[in-house]
Order: C-alpha cells, then sequence, then structure tokens
C-alpha cells in the first residue's frame, strides 16, 4: 500500500494531521469537538455522517470517561473503520465462470474508460483473456479512447457505428466473447446522470441484453465515482443501484483531491463497498481498496 | 439542482413562521438547519461560516420585527445574502482586437471539450466565427472528440498532431485565426489536477502566448468541499475571469458555485445543463437563489417557451382557438411543441411551488401520457383530426389498433378534448378575454 500511502499524504498533511493536532496533548473543550467537525466535513464526510460520528464518539468518551484529546484518536479510527468495514469488499479476479461480465457506469466525466484500462491490465495479469465492449456510442470519441486503451493493452474493443442503440453493441460484444473465447467481458458504457430517467432506461436495457445472453450476468456492476465530488456522490450510488443495482465501487482522481470522505457514506449507508481506488492518469495507477489501510493511513504522522 | 437545499430551507422556515417573534434563539436554529443545509449542499465549510455570520447580523435585529413574517425575513435576509455571494452573472468581454482568446481550463472530466464546443456554437449564433482548438494531446482521442464535434456543429477545429506540445499548437491556432479571419479562439486545454505543478506551467506557458482576453474554469456542479482550493489554485496561476458551471442538469446541489465565487470573486457567467450543444444558458444569480428558496425558477421557462415555441404557429393556434375552430391537429400541434421544450419533469419542476407536487407526479407518467395520446391522435387520418364525429366505433377500433391503446383511451381523450373545445367557446365569447389573448 505504498503509492496509496503516499498518495493520500497530502489528504493526511491537509486533513487528518490537523485531526491529530486537534487530538493533541490536552483536554477535551468544547473546541476539539469544534475542530473535528470542521476537519471531517472538510474531508467531504458530509454533514449527517460527521454528526453522528461525533455523536458516537462523545458518548464513548463520556462512557469510557476519556478525558484527554489524544485518547479521542484510537476511538475515532475504530469509528471510521467500523463504517467501511459494514460492508467489506470481497473482490476476486479469478472466476469460474465461462464469461466473465463487468458492466461499469457512472456519471459523466467520472473517469470509467480511464478506469476500464486500468481494471483491464490488472486482470490480464493474472491471464484472463479480456475484450473490452465500447458501449458509449454516444459522447464524441468515447469509442476511439477506447480503442487506444484496448491498443495499448493489447486487447480487443468490440465497437459499433455511433449513435448506435448501446445494446446492439453490447449484445455483439457477448457474442465476440463467445466466438472468441474470452473469459472477461468488460462493457463501458455512456456517462449519464443518474437523475435522467431515458438515459437510466438505456443502462437497464444493456443489463437485459447481458442477462438474456450470459448466464447471471452481468456478475460485478461497477460505479465508477470521482471522488472529488461532495454529497452528490451519494445520490449518484443511489440512484444508480436503484436502476441496475451495484456490486462496488471504484473511487477514482484519489491523486489529488485529498478527499474520499465521501466514501464513509457510500460504503456504510447504502452497504456499496469501494473495491478500487484510481491513483492518477497512468494505467497502473489503480489500487485494490484496503478499509483498513484507509484509515491508518489517514492517522499516519 | 438546487431542489434539495430549498426543500430543508422550507422546513426550517415552516416551522418558524410558526412562532411569534424572532429571538436570537430562534434565529440561531434556523441558521444550524441552515448550515447543515449548505454543507449538504457542499458548500465550503469556512464560506458556510462567512455566510452564516453575515446573515446573522442581519437577521437579528431591526430587519426582522419590521416585516410581516419572520420566517418570511429570514428567507429574504438568506436570499440577499445569497445574491451576494453569486454576484452578478458576468458576460464574456470579447470586445477589441480580433482574434480573441477564450482558455478553457479544469480538472480532468470536468466537461472542458463539450463546453468548448457549446460555447462556439453559441458565439457562432450571435455572429461570431469561432475557431476550435484541440490543445488537450494527453487524454486519448481528445483531439478526435473535439474534431467530431466541430464537424457536427460545422464549426472549424484547429488540431495537429498530439506530438506538438500545446502551448505550440495554441500559438499556431492563433495565426491560423488571423490568416482565416476567425475573430474568436476558443482553446481546449487538458484536464489538469490544480496540484500538478508541470502541468500548471504549462496553461501558464498558454497563457503568456495566446493572451487570452477569458479564461474560464470549468467546474463541475457535483464537485465537493475541494472545489475553493481548485477555483483558488487556477485563479493563482493563471488569473480567472469567469467561471462555467457543468452538469447542472443533475440533482447536485451545486455549492461548488458559491464556495468557488467567494474564493476567487469571479462572476459564474454560464450553466451547461445537458449533453446536447445547445444546453447551455447564461447565468442569472436572482435565478439561482430563488430556486435555492424554492421559489421556483418560472423565468428560465418563460425563456424556453419563447425559444422553442414557434411565434407563427402560436398566434395560429390562438388564432383558432379564438374562433372555435380548434381541432385535434392544432390539439397535436401544440403537443409537440411542448415535447420540443424538453423532458416534461424538468419543466415542471421550474413552476413554483411544485417542487412539492412533483415528486409525486412522476416523469414517466406524464410523459407517458403525452405520448399515447400523440399516437392516439397520430393514428387518425387527416379528415378525422379537423373533426372528431366522423369518429364511429369502427373508425375507433381502428385507431386503437393502430395506436395500440384500448378503444376506452380514444374515447377518453375524445371526452376530454370535447371539454375543452367548450371550455374555448366559452372563453372566446368572452370580450375581455378575446382582447387579452389577441395582445400577445
Amino acid at each position: 500500500m505504498a503509492s496509496l500511502r503516499d498518495t493520500l499524504s497530502r489528504t493526511r498533511n491537509s486533513v487528518f494531521s490537523r485531526i491529530q493536532t486537534a487530538l493533541g496533548q490536552s483536554d477535551i473543550t468544547d473546541e476539539t469537538w469544534e475542530e473535528l467537525e470542521m476537519l471531517l466535513l472538510q474531508a467531504d464526510v458530509g454533514a449527517t455522517t460527521t454528526e453522528g460520528l461525533i455523536t458516537r464518539l462523545r458518548e464513548r468518551a463520556r462512557a469510557d470517561g476519556i478525558v484527554r484529546a489524544d485518547a479521542l484518536r484510537g476511538a475515532l479510527k475504530r469509528e471510521l473503520k467500523a463504517l467501511l468495514l459494514s460492508h467489506p469488499a470481497t473482490h476476486s479476479f479469478a472466476s469460474n465462470r465461462m464469461l466473465e461480465v463487468i458492466m461499469m457506469i457512472g456519471v459523466n466525466g467520472s473517469g470509467k474508460t480511464t478506469s476500464i484500462a486500468k481494471l483491464c491490465k490488472l486482470y490480464k495479469q493474472r491471464g484472463r483473456k479480456v475484450l473490452l465492449a465500447a458501449a458509449d456510442t454516444f459522447r464524441a470519441a468515447a469509442v476511439d479512447q477506447l480503442q487506444v486503451w484496448g491498443e495499448r493493452n493489447g486487447v480487443d474493443v468490440i465497437t459499433g457505428p455511433q449513435a448506435v442503440d448501446p445494446g446492439a453493441v453490447t449484445h455483439d460484444a457477448v457474442m465476440a466473447a463467445f466466438a472468441r473465447k474470452a473469459d472477461l467481458l468488460i462493457v463501458d458504457t455512456a456517462g449519464r446522470l443518474h437523475t435522467k430517467h431515458n438515459l437510466m432506461q438505456e443502462l437497464v436495457k444493456i443489463k437485459n441484453v447481458l442477462q438474456r445472453t450470459v448466464h447471471e450476468a452481468p456478475h460485478q456492476t461497477l460505479i465508477v465515482i470521482d471522488a472529488a465530488n461532495g454529497q452528490n456522490a451519494i445520490a449518484q450510488a443511489k440512484g444508480f443501484a436503484q436502476a441496475v443495482g451495484v456490486t462496488g465501487a471504484i473511487l477514482t482522481k484519489l491523486d489529488g483531491t485529498p478527499k474520499g470522505g465521501v466514501a464513509f457514506s457510500i460504503v456504510s449507508d447504502l452497504g456499496i463497498p469501494i473495491l478500487f481506488v484510481g491513483t492518477g492518469e497512468k494505467i497502473d495507477d489503480i489500487e485494490p481498496f484496503d478499509a483498513d489501510a484507509f484509515v491508518e493511513d489517514l492517522f499516519e504522522a | 439542482m438546487f431542489e434539495g437545499l430549498s426543500e430543508k430551507l422550507q422546513a426550517v422556515f415552516d416551522r418558524l413562521g410558526r412562532r411569534g417573534v424572532l429571538s436570537e434563539a430562534d434565529v440561531d436554529v434556523a441558521l444550524r438547519e441552515v448550515r447543515l443545509a449548505l454543507l449538504e449542499a457542499d458548500v465550503n465549510f469556512k464560506v458556510v461560516k462567512d455566510f452564516l455570520a453575515r446573515v446573522r447580523v442581519r437577521a437579528i435585529g431591526a430587519e426582522v420585527h419590521k416585516s410581516l413574517t419572520p420566517g418570511q425575513a429570514v428567507i429574504k435576509i438568506v436570499h440577499d445574502e445569497l445574491l451576494t455571494t453569486l454576484g452578478e452573472g458576468g458576460k464574456l468581454d470579447l470586445g477589441g482586437p480580433a482574434p480573441r482568446v477564450v482558455m478553457l481550463v479544469g480538472l480532468q472530466g470536468s466537461g472542458k471539450t463539450t463546453t468548448a464546443a457549446k460555447l462556439a456554437l453559441r458565439l457562432r449564433s450571435a455572429g461570431r466565427k469561432p475557431l476550435l482548438v484541440a490543445a488537450d494531446t494527453y487524454r486519448p482521442a481528445a483531439i478526435t472528440q473535439l474534431e467530431q464535434l466541430g464537424r457536427q456543429l460545422s464549426i472549424t477545429v484547429h488540431s495537429e498532431s498530439a506530438s506538438v506540445p500545446p502551448p505550440v499548437i495554441c500559438q499556431n491556432a492563433i495565426t491560423r485565426a488571423i490568416q482565416g479571419a476567425f475573430d474568436v479562439v476558443i482553446l481546449d486545454t487538458a484536464g489538469r489536477l490544480q496540484i500538478d505543478d508541470k502541468m500548471m506551467a504549462e496553461i501558464e506557458d498558454v497563457r503568456q502566448r495566446t493572451k487570452p482576453c477569458e479564461t474560464l474554469l470549468i467546474a463541475d456542479a457535483m464537485t465537493g468541499q475541494e472545489a475553493v482550493n481548485i477555483a483558488d489554485a487556477f485563479n493563482k496561476r493563471v488569473g480567472l475571469t469567469g467561471l462555467i458551471l457543468t452538469k447542472v442538469d443533475g440533482d447536485a446541489r451545486g455549492g461548488a458555485a458559491i464556495s468557488m465565487r467567494a474564493v476567487t470573486g469571479v462572476p459564474i457567467k454560464f450553466l451547461a445543463t445537458g449533453e446536447k450543444p445547445d444546453a447551455f444558458e447564461p447565468f442569472h444569480p436572482d435565478r439561482l437563489a430563488s430556486r435555492i428558496l424554492g421559489m421556483g425558477d418560472v423565468m428560465t421557462l418563460i425563456e424556453k417557451a419563447q425559444v422553442e415555441f414557434d411565434e407563427k404557429e402560436t398566434l395560429r393556434t390562438a388564432e383558432r382557438m379564438m374562433t372555435a375552430k380548434f381541432d385535434l391537429e392544432d390539439f397535436l400541434g401544440q403537443l409537440r411543441q411542448i415535447k420540443k421544450m424538453g423532458p416534461i419533469g424538468d419543466l415542471l419542476k421550474m413552476i413554483p411551488g411544485f417542487n412539492q407536487i412533483s415528486k409525486d407526479l412522476t416523469p414517466e407518467m406524464t410523459e407517458g401520457q403525452m405520448k399515447r395520446t400523440e399516437a392516439i391522435i397520430s393514428s387518425m387520418t387527416r379528415d378525422e383530426r379537423r373533426d372528431p364525429n366522423l369518429l364511429n366505433a369502427s373508425r375507433k377500433r381502428r385507431v386503437a389498433r393502430g395506436s395500440g391503446v384500448d378503444v376506452q383511451d380514444v374515447n377518453e381523450l375524445l371526452k376530454q378534448f370535447k371539454q375543452a373545445q367548450t371550455m374555448m367557446k366559452q372563453l372566446s365569447s368572452n370580450p375581455r378575454l378575446r382582447n387579452m389573448l389577441k395582445r400577445p
């Protein structure tokens, strides 16, 4: 987890190291609580979750007779970990299915195509035969973008003409996956706002195509979330989950935005585990999400 | 996008409204709720703190007592402060010798390329001759994306190989603009993180070489607390002249707009409100503030109607309504005009007070009903549309089969239409109404 540690070092320096300062060698005062609240808010933890955390921490402090601010540190860590571990990630690169299907979804500009490229490489390294489906037939040059990544990964990309029904491309891709004996198909869908009913219906259609053609597909439906997003990320996850179901999340752009605080709500409130974090623009800038390390790292000096 | 916030504030003020006189304690209770709402709306916590301090000073004291109800007074103060914080909507400053350069900057995935195309389209409609410049050589197929958008909109795109450094591409584009008599050059730069020093140095270089008169930060309406750091860093490095907020058509409460405006002091110039190239609107602080407070957005609705409604067609229909000659063909025309204005759910949300109602009224329902009505009328012959009395049982069965509904649905539509017709007859016999309708 060394590089995730680097990535999060900014978070630590700007926010959580200040938590340590706040929880330093002094008695707990009203200011301690205020400072703590402010720091959690700044990390995009969100007002409701923050309030809940502070309340539980206050109770614990009272019950355990904690009077010194630094003793709160361990308690806060435990609370944060508990949130993330309420729905732990269960992800495996291996599958005994003839064809495993992953559907990638998310709002516009969250980083779906880049995340697919990164995932593609991870799976390929583990000996999987990967095929990509370019089902974003809406955005200009989205297909070209996926094709470039496909070439770089040495993986075939199934495409259709622009503006064609994405369900049709998906169907073609499944047929191609069977024909070429691929064991993993990753479907790239167009970015869409979760509030657009028609576009969400289109996503349902893509899912239906997969369900009809591959047993129990899609086996993973991964939502890609921009870590720079604030509380709307929760609404996104909720909207997509309602439409097509979500099995996990990828938190992207965690390299510059020392935030990720929204992860606590996504996991604990919505029950969607974070599977990976995207830490940069390069193809290797992806890491499996480790809840324990995530919280530990936030507190490392 | 601000619906969530407006609902919360509404709830707070409802509670206030039931009380008599507003005390300092009342204000603090209200402001606590306002604080929570603003934080959940992703307004930066520092900005929230300053904002509430200003509201508090104004709320406790004389101003409150002068007004009718305490709730209204607080709404007004919050509204006014929101207006002050959001500032005036800025216009593009494109005066001076051509070509004028507009540089678009922002993080990855904020929507720069789509916005570049939208801006070019808007400027062309305003009589300018824009040149789009593909200066993102990093993201795979970013150049192709702008080229494709340019082709779709028939707007010239200057692009070079991805191996040419972006500052050079931009400089070449200026030369080309002068030769080709383009009067606005729009630079679509690559997405970059504000902390990426090398990449930030690159846009400084672009800026020095091209001397943009407008440097616009393209920001995602969904951005969280980081918004202040993003806006601040870009402003310090390249000197922003304005903001464009994108993906405003979602349900993000868009507190980022308030944060970024507060930290940079530069105006918000446009809102990007959809994926289509014309989903682009000037920013109106009063409308946004009203929307935050749940007062609806009637101005946008009226403007939408003005743009989309064919004036001649509307006049003709009004004329026919007057003379009670309104038939099913006119009705179909009206239906299609309304459909052009966009998803009905979006339209309903703009109507004041509809926020609460529209939750129960799903867009699918109304949209589905409109579709069915359109299908039924489309299945009629022209004669039948002009004279619905022709529709006997056999004809009705045919129409029902043609539009995939039951005869019952056809009857229901005809009944409603007859009622409307009767109403119009009554209206048109009222001379005062006649005059009102004739004076659009």
